[in-house]
Order: structure tokens, then C-alpha cells, then sequence
């Protein structure tokens, strides 16, 4: 089918985005003569730079910036372009294509590049006025215009895409919110610490960021009030936000409708080989609606290679083939820098070198395999970003660089971190000794005014540190700050191999800065490992959860299994279940639903527990939220048998029965355990009440033990019956079972507060002295009310049973095969 | 088919494992622990501990590690094998993870779908 005019083959191109438009190019050098081209393009104009469209949208830039090929080009190569005429119909057989207006052209050679079309989801209101997409320079006029009337947008998708089309509306001067539907930002291309800051830095500019967010529906307008448009999103947690416009960046699908219906190979794009070819092979398939390698394709690099080999092949280079490589990602949003390329994923074979500088906002992470690099991330400066991906593409040797490669490609020598960094950001009205009320700067003063050079004489000059003693570490900052290399400080023991700081440090750090999520501490706190490991993050969710209680949502991956699913596993990886029996005491139905569970789940061992309570062991890990339901149902809640929490409150029977009894030990042992259920603590806390100090329900090795006297109750702490063995220590008399509860709570608050994870309350107690646990408990009025106050407080989040959650459906996933192959699909 | 050839049998999505956590698979020859890192790898072992059979799926998932919940082994996703003074291998499984979807190779599972 040659020209006869020319001699020139005729290609025809379906589609005119970037990637055929850098094929023709390309095309046009290597066989200037070779082909008469017509292109189709089903949008009413030139080629442009898709990637630009953020600045369009943002006002930065106008169209005619961004236009690649002007109509001269066209015309200066010969090509026929059809503007806004979408192709209908390929035949093979004939070789020609036909667009919607009717026009039929013949080809010898096709470039199917239809590009791709935005993902909408399919939720209740997606089809109302107002809705829009962001893919072409239509969407971009829709939204434009759309803003001109202000109010309100909503951005569904936090991926490059909708951060740009967020930014994008914010600068047109709409108020927007972002909705994204996993738990950080671009979650694809950064990871958690990356997308934490970038989260930040989005915020900081106005946008409302909402992640874990799942659309529900889009309300739209009362009918009878016009045509309905958009007048609001609901989230599945019933979150209504009001708005005037809802954008859905949720993703691209290849555009693969016209290529199907002409019987060429597909399947999550166009199917081509390596040389770029459909399963015709006179059919080349190009950019995003192409699939290569089993992969689809959304950034302009390996897009433009994609348009390379089609140019090669056509020009009769046979041997051009496509290989997908490494590629970068670039947020264009002004004033936002993140880069992120390669594989940034850890493994044991990978070393990884993580660079964070908080005051600035910067994170970097290597992520380096043998000797060479294979990944980085970096956010707030990126300006070695072309550097870092040259090394990973090239598998360039870094031996030699390794030692300052973090630093980039102009380092020319530095000085290392600085561990008192973090403190010395801290202002001077940051409290650092809680206990006395003592801020930053009225340490810095004494110590500089007064020549201090040890702990002692700032204990002594200010009483900083100088109660429980968990400022200890930041005081010795401080001291290190204002003393340079004169000063010399004991060593404290690091949390773990993942930063420097003890655990004292990070408490009081969590509330001196205020940090509310463990990407936020991680960074601020400028740990060495980009997510932390098994030994800190425990510990973190504790200290969060107990220093935020309303606002730290738990994280349950970094909890130990039992915590995470609320039963106590076993050797065989069964579960045993433990549901609390109030102060030890039960009832014929309680005891029957057990004997019913029992049978109907064929629970293999059934034990009476030290704590006196029944424990259900061998119960499969799928059958719990079954058990539990049934347990419920008899009135049964979780024992937290397996929390770092409240366990048990063993009583004795007390005056009701025992001829010995002084007081109602069941009855207040009951109380104490309704009062005390469902908080986290640092460690396990059991509780016992004994009638008279014969002592029948062993309190007096307990963590708070009550012996009930003539006179009233002795609150005994301290105890231990473990690994190690310690009677308690008496704390104090009180008169009244309310001084009692109102005590303990204040206790366990302390304890809460104060102590290292993991560290039981005979530990705690020994740390900091029985001196400042019973000044703050029992002796200072007004302390105890507020320990007391905020131990209430975080009860209301704590007292849910979190069996009934599970029972009703949460975190099913834990309970569930994610398959079970061992069941045979039916036949087909 | 040979036996030979790999066998990619679809078992789920990405988003069916929580971030730094796992799901068990249940094949004809035991359990299988499928893990997902907190940067979206995903990866699959016998849900054995080589120590004493402790079910990894039930770990703290760690960077490219986990810790078993028995007696804290710490076993790596990628090769298997146990860290630091302990040894130990348990088996890995190869799994891809296209758009999102995760596929485990059934070479080695002898489930039905093999045949």
C-alpha cells in the first residue's frame, strides 16, 4: 500500500499524547522519508506535556507553555492531523481505521497509543455535576472553571496526581481536603517517614489531609432545587464534608476498549513483546495503554524508551528492544521536594543509611545492596536526586563513596550528628522536669549563672530531676549543651540499637514536643532505622497511647500477638481465652454458658487460673470471635489475660462470710477491678484484697495489694511473685473504699506515667524512690485529684471490651486465611 | 505444563494484609505466612519458626524481618534463615505481587489447582 505518488509507507498513529509524539520525533531522524503519517486525536488539539498540567491547573503556567508540537510541526513533516476525531473501528483485514466522523484511512504500519482514562470509583453519586477527573487539559478547564465560584473541594486519592490537583485548587483559592484512602501519603513511591513529612508540609499549607479515609457516597443537592450536583462527600466512619466539587485521582487504566474489539492480544494492557509489537505484527502498541514485560506504565521516562524502540523498529532497526529500568518520582507541587527512585525496600542483604535533620525538615535514606545503591527517598532537599538515580541505574561502585554519600555529591567534608540536637531545639518554656515544673530555660540560667557542672547540683540549685528522675537523661543534655566537651555524663542506656536516647528521654521528649505519632517521633526524635524495630516500637505505642489518650490511635502491628488479638497464644499456636470474673466471683449461668462454649467448640482443656478466673486453652485462632460472641452473650468480657494492662483482683470472701473478716474485701476488690479494667499499663498489674491480714488472697506480693483492717485498709505496692520474689512495701492507711480506689488510681496513673516499658511497678518503685511516689500519691492533695482526673479520663477510651469489637466484625483479617488452597475451586 | 514450570496462583490483594503484618494461606502441606513490609514488599514462609514451630504469621513484622511470638527468634522475610546467635532455615515461598494482586508459585504447594 505504498504512496504512488512518493513511494513512502503510510503509518498511522491512534492517539497524540507524548509518547507517539516523541516516537515521530525520533522517527523523523532516523528515516526522514520513510512514511506518509496521519494521526488521529481524539482531544481538539496539538501535542502537549501532560506533566504540566499541574502548573496550568495552579495558575503557573498557561497552555501555550506547555504545547510540545505546534501546528507548524505538523504541517513541516507532511502529517495529517485529524483534531477531535476519535478512532472507532480498526480492520485488520482491509488495514485501515475509521474515525466517528467517518473518515477511513489506510496503513501498512499502525501505533495504537490511546492512552489511559482515570479510574472513577464507583460509589453512589459518582455520575452527580461536580464530579470531575484529572487526566486531560478538559478536566483541567472543568476544575478552573469550577473554582471560579470558591467553596469547598474534595480530592479523593493522595497520590502524585491528587496532592498536585489538591495544590493546584488550594492556589486557585478553593479551601480543599484530601481524602486518601491508605494510612500515609504516596504510599507507593515514599515510605511512612517520608510520607508523614510530606503530609506536613500539605497540611501546612491549608489542605486538610484525611488518610484511612474510605468514600462512602457522594451526596448530592435536593432534586427539587434544580439539577442535583455535588453537595457533599460521607466517609464509611459517617464524616460528612461539605463541598462544591469532588475529584477522583485514584489511578489510571489502560485505555485498551479499541485494540479488543480488533481481536489484538490484551490483558491488563495491550500485550506487546519487547520489540514493542501487538500480536499483529504490523500493530505497534505505545505509552500508557501498552503493557511490556507484564507491567503498565504511568511516568514519562520509560514511556519515551517504550517511543524509542517503536521509532527503531520502524525505521527498520530490528534489534531495538524495550526493557523496563529503575524510575524516579517528582512531586510538582512549589515548595514541596520529594524524590524517590529505585527500591527502597530493606532486607537483610541491604544496608540502608538514613539522614534526618528535624529543624529543617529533611529526611534521606540509601538504600544500598553489596556495593552498590539500588533505592533512595528523599524529602525537603532532593537537589542530589539526579545523582543518587544515575548511581542506581548505572550500578555504579560506591565503596569508595559510601562514608559520605548520604551527603551528596558536593560533600567536602562535616562534622557529625549531634545527639543533643533534638533537645537543643527545644524552646525555652519546654517543661522538662514534670514533677517540679521546671522549664528548659531556668535549667540553661542556673547552670551558666550559677557555674553548675554535674546532675547533683541541678537537682540541688533548680530540683529539676530531682523527684522520679526520668529527666535525668535530658538534663545531661542540657548540661551538654551549655558545657561542651567539659562536660562528661553517665551513660544511658539506648532504648534500643534504633536510636541513642533512653526510654526516660522519649517520654518526657513525647510530651516536651508534643509528638502524637511514631512517624512524627521518629523523625523529630531523628531515630536511625527509617521504621523502627520489634524492641521499640512496643514500647512507642505504649508511651502514645498513654501520654495522648483520645487522639493516639493504637497501632496494632506494633503490638505483640496476644495484645493484637486479645487471647494468650500457645506453644501450638492455639489461643487461650480468659474472661474476667469481677474480684474472683461467678454464677451458675456464667459457669454454664462456659460449659456450653466448651462442648460446642471442643475446647480440649479448660484450667482454673492463679488469678482465680477459668481459662479456655486450645481454642483455634478463626473459632475466637465465635467464642467471644457466646461469651458475651452470658454477660462475659475479656480478661485481659494477656495485656500489659490490668489482670486480675484476687479476693478473699471477707466479712460476708469469714468469721475474720474487718471488711468487704470481695465487694471492693470488685469495685477496684469495674474502676481499673481496660487500661494499658507499662507492664502487667494484678491487684488483690485481703479481709484480714491473714492474708488468704496473698496481696502482700502483689503490685498493689489492700489488707482490710478494723480500722480501715492498708494499700500495700511493690510486690512480686515472679522471677523474682518481694513482699510489698506499705504506702499508706485509708479510711474509706473510695480513698482506697481514688489512691490506687492515682498509683497506677504514676506508674503509667513514669515508668519504662515493660518495667513492673517493684522496678518502677525502685527506680524512682518510695519518697516521690507517696509525695505525689498520698501526701500532695492536689497531685493525687489530677492523677486521678487524668486516669478517668483515658478510662473512657479504654473501658471497651474489646472482644465485643472483634465479635462484631473488627479486625477480621487477623482471623481469617487470606486463602485456603486446601478447598478446590468448582469446576468450570 | 511441566513440572517445571512455574504455577502463580492469585491468593489475594495487597491491601488484604495490614502494613508490618501477615495472613496465613492454607495450603494441603500446612500453613504458609504471607508478610507485608511496611514498604509494600511482600513475602511468603512456611508459618514454622525452624526453632520450635511458632506460627511467624503471628509476629512483629520488622523491616525485612520477623519476630517470632514464641521465643523471639528473629527470622528474615527474604532468605529465611534466623538472625544474629540463633540457626535455623524455614522454607520460602516465591510470590509477585502486579498491580496490587499477590501471587504465590504453587510449584511446591501440591494443591488441587496444580493439577
Amino acid at each position: 500500500m505504498h504512496n504512488e505518488q512518493n513511494g513512502k509507507r503510510k503509518l498511522v498513529v491512534i492517539g497524540n499524547g507524548m509518547a507517539p509524539g516523541r516516537a515521530l520525533e525520533r522517527l523523523f531522524e532516523a528515516s526522514p522519508d520513510g512514511y506518509d503519517v496521519t494521526i488521529f486525536n481524539a482531544e481538539p488539539r496539538v501535542n502537549y506535556d501532560r506533566i504540566m498540567l499541574s502548573p496550568i491547573l495552579s495558575g503557573e503556567k498557561k497552555f501555550e507553555e506547555i504545547v510540545i508540537h505546534g501546528d507548524g510541526w505538523y504541517v513541516d513533516h507532511g502529517v495529517t492531523l485529524y483534531k477531535g476525531h476519535k478512532v472507532t473501528a480498526i480492520d485488520r483485514a482491509a488495514k485501515t481505521v475509521t474515525s466517528e466522523h467517518g473518515e477511513t484511512v489506510g496503513y501498512d504500519k499502525l501505533i495504537i497509543a490511546t492512552g489511559s482514562v482515570p479510574i472513577v470509583i464507583p460509589v453512589p453519586g459518582h455520575k452527580l455535576a461536580g464530579v470531575l477527573t484529572y487526566r486531560d487539559l478538559d478536566d483541567v478547564n472543568a476544575m478552573l472553571l469550577a473554582a471560579k465560584s470558591g467553596g469547598r473541594a474534595v480530592v479523593i486519592g493522595g497520590g502524585l496526581l491528587g496532592l498536585e490537583a489538591a495544590a493546584g485548587l488550594k492556589a486557585q483559592g478553593m479551601e480543599v481536603t484530601v481524602l486518601h484512602l491508605m494510612p500515609t501519603l504516596m504510599e507507593r513511591q515514599l515510605d511512612p517517614a517520608a510520607g508523614y513529612l510530606l503530609k506536613c508540609a500539605v497540611e501546612t499549607r491549608g489542605i486538610d489531609v484525611i488518610t484511612k479515609a474510605n468514600t462512602h457516597e457522594i451526596v448530592g443537592s435536593d432534586p427539587a432545587a434544580g439539577p442535583p450536583r455535588v453537595k457533599a462527600v460521607r466517609l464509611d466512619d459517617g464524616t460528612i464534608i461539605p463541598c462544591d466539587m469532588v475529584v477522583m485521582a485514584v489511578g489510571i487504566r489502560p485505555n485498551m476498549a479499541l485494540a479488543k474489539e480488533a481481536g489484538l492480544n490484551v490483558n491488563r494492557g495491550i500485550v506487546v513483546a519487547d520489540d514493542m509489537r501487538t500480536s499483529d505484527p504490523d500493530i505497534f502498541a505505545l505509552g500508557e495503554c501498552a503493557e511490556a514485560s507484564g507491567q503498565v506504565f504511568g511516568l514519562v521516562a520509560p514511556l519515551y524508551d517504550m517511543a524509542n524502540v517503536v521509532a527503531q523498529q520502524l525505521a527498520g532497526n530490528s534489534e531495538a528492544t524495550f526493557h523496563p529500568t529503575a524510575t524516579a518520582t517528582k512531586l510538582k507541587v512549589t515548595g514541596i521536594n520529594l524524590f524517590s527512585a529505585g527500591d527502597f525496600a530493606d532486607g537483610p542483604d541491604r544496608e540502608e543509611i538514613v539522614l534526618r535533620d528535624a529543624a529543617r525538615n529533611v529526611y534521606k535514606r540509601l538504600v544500598i545492596k553489596g556495593n552498590t545503591l539500588v533505592g533512595v527517598v528523599m524529602y525537603g532537599e532532593t537537589s542530589d536526586g539526579a545523582w543518587f538515580f544515575d548511581l542506581i541505574k548505572r550500578a555504579t561502585d560506591i565503596t569508595d563513596l559510601r562514608e559520605t554519600l548520604i551527603f551528596g555529591q558536593d560533600y567536602a567534608g562535616g562534622s557529625p550528628l549531634d545527639p543533643t540536637a533534638a533537645v537543643a531545639a527545644l524552646p525555652d518554656d519546654a517543661e522538662i522536669c514534670g514533677c517540679n515544673g521546671i522549664r528548659k530555660g531556668q535549667i540553661v540560667k542556673a547552670i551558666v549563672d550559677k557555674g553548675l557542672t554535674s546532675i547533683d547540683d541541678v537537682r540541688a540549685h533548680t530540683k529539676a530531676s530531682a523527684s522520679c528522675g526520668t529527666c535525668s537523661g535530658l538534663v545531661e543534655q542540657l548540661l551538654q549543651l551549655a558545657l561542651g566537651e567539659a562536660y562528661n555524663p553517665a551513660a544511658v542506656q539506648p532504648m534500643c540499637g534504633c536510636t541513642d536516647l533512653g526510654h526516660d528521654d522519649v517520654r518526657r521528649l513525647i510530651v516536651a514536643k508534643g509528638l502524637k505519632n511514631i512517624p512524627e517521633l521518629m523523625q523529630q526524635l531523628e531515630w536511625k532505622s527509617s521504621g523502627g524495630c520489634a524492641k521499640c516500637r512496643p514500647a512507642l505505642n505504649y508511651y502514645m497511647l498513654a501520654t495522648w489518650p483520645g487522639e493516639y490511635e493504637d497501632d496494632g502491628q506494633s503490638r505483640f500477638i496476644n495484645e493484637r488479638v486479645h487471647a494468650n497464644i500457645q506453644k501450638d499456636g492455639t489461643f487461650s481465652v480468659v474472661p474476667r470474673m469481677w474480684g474472683g466471683m461467678t454464677s451458675a449461668a456464667e459457669l454454664r454458658a462456659i460449659a456450653d462454649i466448651v462442648d460446642k467448640f471442643k475446647i480440649p482443656t479448660v484450667k482454673v487460673t492463679g488469678g482465680q478466673r477459668i481459662d479456655m486453652l486450645g481454642v483455634s485462632k478463626e473459632d475466637l470471635p465465635a467464642v467471644w460472641s457466646d461469651l458475651n452473650k452470658a454477660g462475659l468480657v475479656s480478661g485481659a489475660a494477656y495485656a500489659k494492662g490490668l489482670r486480675t483482683v484476687k479476693t478473699c470472701v471477707g466479712k460476708e462470710w469469714c468469721r475474720f473478716g474487718t471488711q468487704d474485701s470481695t465487694g471492693l476488690g470488685v469495685k477496684l477491678e469495674k474502676f481499673l479494667w481496660g487500661s494499658w499499663t507499662p507492664a502487667k498489674v494484678k491487684l488483690a484484697v485481703s479481709g484480714c491480714p491473714r492474708n488468704c488472697s496473698e496481696a502482700t506480693c502483689k503490685d498493689v495489694g489492700v489488707i482490710c483492717v478494723d480500722s480501715g485498709y492498708e494499700i500495700h505496692y511493690a510486690g512480686a511473685a515472679g522471677l523474682d520474689i518481694k513482699g510489698t512495701e506499705v504506702l499508706c492507711h485509708a479510711a474509706s473504699e473510695d480513698e482506697t480506689i481514688e489512691i490506687t488510681a492515682a498509683l497506677i496513673q504514676l506508674y503509667r506515667e513514669q515508668a519504662r516499658y515493660l518495667e513492673r511497678i517493684y522496678k518502677w518503685a525502685k527506680r524512682v524512690g518510695a519518697d516521690s511516689i507517696k509525695a505525689q500519691v498520698v501526701d500532695d492533695l492536689d497531685k493525687r485529684k489530677a492523677l486521678v482526673e487524668r486516669f478517668v479520663y483515658s478510662q473512657k477510651f479504654a473501658q471497651i471490651d474489646p472482644w465485643a469489637e472483634r465479635a462484631q466484625g473488627k479486625d477480621a483479617h487477623e482471623f481469617s486465611p487470606i486463602r485456603d488452597l486446601r478447598i478446590p475451586e468448582a469446576a468450570e | 505444563m511441566t513440572m517445571m514450570e512455574k504455577n502463580w496462583i492469585e491468593i489475594g490483594t495487597l491491601d488484604d494484609i495490614p502494613r508490618q503484618g501477615a495472613r496465613v494461606l492454607k495450603t494441603r502441606l500446612g500453613c504458609v505466612a504471607v508478610f507485608r513490609t511496611a514498604d509494600d514488599e511482600v513475602f511468603a514462609l512456611d508459618d514454622k519458626c525452624p526453632h520450635k514451630g511458632g506460627p511467624l504469621s503471628q509476629g512483629i513484622v520488622h523491616g525485612m524481618s520477623v519476630t517470632c511470638p514464641l521465643h523471639n527468634w528473629v527470622i528474615s522475610l527474604e532468605t529465611g534463615s534466623a538472625a544474629g546467635a540463633d540457626s535455623g532455615q524455614v522454607r520460602t515461598h516465591r510470590v509477585r505481587v502486579e498491580q496490587r494482586r499477590i501471587y504465590i508459585d504453587a510449584s511446591a504447594l501440591h494443591t488441587s489447582e496444580v493439577m
